[in-house]
């Protein structure tokens, strides 16, 4: 990786981090929605760093344009009952739990030598740094080897949860 | 040290257990939500690095195609999750996860 790339991953992994950790940290649930936007962004810069550009074009419109909107529509509707947003009986296991998860993951990822595949063996490929978005289309929409038949089902799927969403919320 | 697939990979696992964490520990069903996305955020963060780095100076597509059906899947999600808790809200007055428990035995 070039030296730009790195110092975007250094930058936005340390605001993703602090981001999520100020999700679950904040008690007031509408800052919380805000500091998840931010997460989300850092997110973006991530995918950036890999050289996926469409991914995070994608990531800024459905995860902060969409999903953050839903998210704070949430918060607004249920604002009246909510005292903050404060942690049940069990949080101290639930930190124990995942603090384990957390280092043994590292443990894991840092223990393991990941082999290299060759590249022309695996599927749909471009070289490093061209665009992504036409051969992302390529792959999905290929007659052969594509991902027509998953993006037919997502297609119905999507249909059916705003159906199911506007069914659930509408009044009698 | 240059910045490699075990960089993302533990920047996913981080991510992830602060998700969980939150995710088990609220008592707000909206603040778990919230966490659910970011373990979906950490789990697309480590696809996308497999799938740069796992060939030598080149990007598998695949990744990217379940990368982009996993934020699908979140969008629809998040609208039927949602639309639940509003449910809930109207019906019982609560958004608190310990005290919806209708179907406890």
């Amino acid at each position: 990786m070039d030296f730009g790339a790195e110092v975007a991953f250094w930058i936005f992994a340390v605001v993703a981090v602090l981001a999520a950790l100020a999700v679950v940290m904040v008690r007031n649930l509408f800052r919380a929605a805000l500091f998840l936007v931010l997460s989300f962004f850092a997110v973006a810069g991530i995918y950036g760093s890999l050289s996926a550009d469409f991914l995070a074009v994608a990531q800024v419109l459905v995860y902060m344009g969409a999903i953050s909107v839903l998210i704070i529509f949430g918060v607004m509707l249920t604002k009246n009952v909510q005292r903050g947003n404060p942690f049940n009986r069990a949080w101290p296991w639930a930190l124990v739990v995942c603090a384990t998860l957390m280092g043994l993951l590292i443990f894991v990822f840092q223990d393991t030598s990941w082999t290299t595949v060759d590249a022309s063996q695996a599927g749909p490929v471009i070289s490093e740094g061209e665009a992504t978005t036409s051969a992302i289309a390529e792959a999905i929409f290929d007659k052969d080897s594509g991902f027509l038949l998953p993006l037919e089902i997502a297609a119905a799927m999507i249909l059916a949860a705003v159906v199911g969403a506007i069914a659930l919320v509408r009044d009698e | 040290m240059e910045v490699g697939l075990t960089h993302y990979l533990i920047l996913s696992g981080i991510l992830f257990s602060i998700g969980l964490f939150g995710a088990l520990s609220k008592h707000n069903v909206i603040g778990i939500l919230m966490c659910i996305e970011i373990m979906l955020n950490a789990a697309n963060i480590a696809v996308v690095a497999f799938s740069r780095f796992l060939a030598e100076d080149a990007v598998l597509l695949t990744g990217h195609v379940f990368a982009l059906f996993v934020i699908m899947v979140a969008a629809a999600e998040a609208a039927v999750g949602l639309a639940i808790v509003i449910t809930l809200y109207r019906d019982r007055a609560t958004v608190d996860a310990g005290k919806v428990d209708l179907m406890k035995g």
